[in-house]
């Protein structure tokens, strides 16, 4: 194994960057995204069924089928790395849609209240109060959807965009399983180091929720 | 390489549209590949949750060995399903059993962590009462916990039907049967309207599949620990759920 | 009746949550455990239907020692009451109440109407059978969890703040009726409170454990309030012990004046009746209309209703009424004071 990354270094890492932009970009598109539809559905009450429907239904979508279809709708061709991006934004605002909706529901209450009577408008409270209380929340969710899209890279690779699921079907292919299985353990390094990244800038962003554990 | 001149969208229904593909007995017909794709899903998921359930429910109700269920939630979420499926292939040959093997093991992760998150959840007043009654300890855990708990447990097995069902179509590229056939083939053959008919076709069994599931729900869970749909039940509803949506929430990771 | 036998109950962990308790429950009788957090009430109570084992000692039930036993058989014998009524969600009412029956094999059908006629025991709705417990009040899960208890009658119950977690209102409903209950069915009770109130109100006998698992204390309500043992048991019962005592002191004893001749010294003021003789109030002056009575007492009630009604009446003093509402007598609170003064010197006799 350790003979074959040292024969394909070149391949292997540029998978692995293509890797890395094609699961990461749709993170940030989608969490950015999802932010407004979150907060919307919790205003619009009436919107927040809707949200959770929809977003369900695109989620249960096998990722493959995903990928083929976006080309037809937006008019791209079958192989541009567009079809991954964007169906794994739609899969990424699919879960967080509903996670930020729900974390901002659950966060009023006393603390809300005693924010609006302090004179916050509602923006300003979003970003002040709701949002820093519901992050912890908001955060586990973005760790699954990073670690999903992470997973679901690879399938791109029958589209023209695998990332290391290049590795997979070249092996395939060939019928070396050394390629998959540096794949396999790079994909989930991957995804730990992503996990583990998360985690850290949750801490920085919400400092308050480490400190005075009592025991 | 782009599609350079868009064809017209009729075109892209060729395959879909096109009675000879429906027929029940053709060899590579949709309904073929349809029963193919059902039928394998449904058997991993079965087996899958033969193993998962018990061991689950044991972890869940005896809180030892916890480790392992989370533990094993985390990694089966962080491994790529692609990868899998075709490591066990190429290692032990283009049949359907390595398939079948990749799938079973896909599922077995969000199936145990579910099923002993779901134990741990409930209430432990119901648990103490149960056991203060006279209850042994397997009627406490059949009467008590797994109804109370029965609702996670569903989820569980819900996210590993979508895994599995997902799982399949890409294990098409394996050779493997199923309705990914379409999408792989259509892909070679640059027929891309056998691609999206395949592409259609999966993503309606998928959704039709969840909505199936999403009734059994209903129909076998008690009204009593049914959540109900109301905003100030959901507010408290989802401040446990949210708490840990990594277990709780009804989505896993990979399609 | 339920000995404890020098039964100690060590954690793991060095914890000692009993130490070498002896004490004996009566049999029919409401004995209530009460104390600070952590006196091992709980623990003792538990160790009862052994949901905890003892480390050392014997309880023994009706002489026989409880750890001879099925320990799951035990408990279906023993009814057992917590403090969220911990009901089965997944379960109606009336199969959360048939719950020990159905365990013990009785079918279905006749579990379920057993349950249904225990329903309105503890003053429920018949209609509520087939609801279910998210459906209800906490009061009302409360007393479905007493039903679920008294469903296979057995004649031992264990029960742990059964009414803490509901709010005062209701908990006094509730306390009346379990009184009322018990005394129609005279089952042997262990009770655990922390709250001394409740102990006084509830129970037969009082047991006051001291952090640590020691008994500070075990005697009847009235001896508690007169004797306390120690300074922590009178700091425990409360500052107020004298005049909460008076509740244990019937009214009978009380002399009273005639209704009819009666005046206020102080105001002037004379009691005002309706045709049938019932009480309306004190009128003032010639004219004016007369001032309500805050209430009335019967030869049954306690002095401390007695006082309370003199004190808080416009007249400064309590009327007593007859079984059928009609004023019988009026006792004013220097009368009062005389009587508490006469009884004293009677006690020191």
């Amino acid at each position: 194994m350790i003979t074959y990354l040292q024969n394909n270094y070149p391949e292997v890492l540029s998978d692995l960057v293509e890797h890395l932009w094609l699961a990461l970009i749709p993170v940030v598109v989608g969490a950015a995204l999802s932010l407004p539809l979150g907060y919307l559905a919790v205003r619009v009450p009436s919107l927040y069924q809707p949200v959770v429907n929809v977003g369900a239904v695109l989620y249960s979508i096998p990722s493959l089928a995903l990928f083929l279809m976006i080309p037809v709708i937006i008019g791209v061709g079958y192989l541009s790395p567009l079809n991954v991006l964007i169906g794994l934004s739609l899969y990424t605002l699919a879960l967080l849609a509903r996670t930020v909706a729900d974390a901002l529901i659950s966060v009023q209450g006393e603390t809300t209240q005693a924010a609006r009577a302090l004179g916050y408008r509602p923006l300003r409270q979003l970003f002040g109060v709701e949002l820093p209380m519901a992050a912890p929340v908001i955060f586990a969710g973005l760790r699954v959807a990073t670690v999903a899209n992470i997973s679901l890279v690879s399938v791109g690779a029958l589209v023209g965009s695998g990332g290391l699921g290049n590795l997979f079907t070249g092996g395939f292919q060939l019928g070396f399983v050394e390629p998959i299985i540096i794949g396999i353990v790079l994909s989930m390094l991957l995804a730990g180091l992503c996990d583990v990244g998360l985690v850290l800038l949750q801490r920085r962003l919400t400092p308050w929720t480490r400190v005075g554990g009592r025991a | 390489m782009s599609l350079v001149s868009p064809t017209p969208m009729l075109n892209y229904f060729g395959y879909l549209f096109d009675g000879a593909n429906w027929h029940l007995s053709g060899d590579s017909s949709i309904p073929e590949r349809l029963a193919q794709h059902i039928g394998y899903t449904l058997a991993a998921l079965a087996i899958a949750a033969l193993i998962a359930l018990p061991v689950g429910l044991l972890i869940g109700h005896t809180n030892r060995g916890a480790f392992i269920a989370i533990g094993l939630g985390n990694l089966g979420r962080s491994l790529p399903t692609f990868g899998l499926v075709l490591l066990l292939v190429t290692y032990l040959g283009v049949y359907i059993w390595p398939v079948l093997l990749a799938l079973i093991v896909l599922a077995i992760p969000p199936i145990l962590a579910q099923t002993y998150a779901a134990i741990r959840s409930v209430d432990p007043a119901a648990v103490d009462a149960a056991v203060g009654m006279g209850m042994r300890p397997l009627q406490v855990l059949f009467q008590a916990e797994v109804p109370m708990a029965l609702p996670l447990i569903i989820g569980g097995l819900r996210n590993a039907l979508l895994q599995v069902t997902a799982t399949a179509t890409i294990a098409a590229y394996a050779s493997f049967g199923g309705l990914g056939r379409l999408l792989i083939d259509g892909l070679n053959r640059n027929q891309y309207d056998q691609v999206l008919a395949g592409a259609i076709l999966v993503a309606a069994l998928a959704i039709a599949l969840d909505y199936i599931s999403a009734f059994i729900e209903r129909v076998v869970v008690s009204p009593g620990v049914r959540e109900r749909g109301s905003r100030r039940s959901r507010r408290s509803r989802s401040a446990v759920r949210t708490q840990s949506p990594t277990e709780e929430s009804p989505v896993s990771a990979s399609r | 009746m339920i000995t404890f036998d020098q039964v100690t109950k060590t954690f793991p962990g060095g914890n000692v949550a009993v130490d070498n308790l002896s004490l004996e429950l009566p049999t029919g009788q409401i004995t209530v455990f009460v104390g600070p957090s952590g006196c091992g009430k709980t623990t003792s109570l538990r160790m009862i239907n052994r949901t905890i084992e003892p480390t050392s000692g014997t309880i023994s039930i009706d002489g026989e020692d409880v750890s001879t036993q099925d320990a799951a058989l035990l408990r279906r014998k023993i009814g057992y009451v917590i403090q969220h009524a911990g009901l089965f969600p997944h379960r109606t009412v009336a199969d959360n109440i048939a719950t020990v029956p159905l365990l013990n094999g009785v079918n279905k059908k006749q579990a379920r109407e057993e349950a249904v006629q225990l329903l309105a025991r503890v003053g429920l709705e018949e209609s509520m059978a087939g609801r279910y417990p998210t459906q209800l009040s906490g009061g009302q899960q409360q007393r479905v969890g007493v039903a679920r208890a008294l469903a296979a009658d057995p004649p031992v119950m264990l029960m742990d703040e059964p009414f803490s977690a509901v709010d005062p209102i209701v908990r006094d409903g509730l306390q009346k009726e379990f009184l009322r209950l018990q005394a129609e069915l005279g089952k042997t009770i262990a009770f655990v409170t922390h709250d001394i109130d409740e102990a006084i109100k509830l129970g037969d006998t009082v047991a006051i454990f001291r952090v640590g698992g020691h008994l500070a204390q075990v005697g009847s309500p009235q001896e508690l309030l007169d004797s306390p043992a120690d300074e922590f048991v009178a700091d425990f019962v409360g500052r107020d012990r004298g005049f909460r005592g008076l509740s244990f002191v019937t009214a009978d004893k009380l002399e009273v004046e005639p209704v009819q001749a009666y005046v206020d010294r102080t105001s002037g003021a004379r009691l005002v009746l309706d045709d049938g003789g019932r009480p309306q109030g004190w009128r003032f002056e010639e004219a004016g209309s007369p001032q309500p009575l805050a209430g009335t007492f019967t030869v049954e009630d306690n002095l401390r209703l007695v006082t309370d009604l003199a004190i808080s009446s416009p007249a400064g003093a309590a009327v007593r009424v007859d079984h059928d509402g009609v004023a019988d007598g009026v006792v004013a609170h220097e009368a009062i004071a005389r009587h508490l003064t006469a009884m004293r010197r009677e006690s020191e006799r």
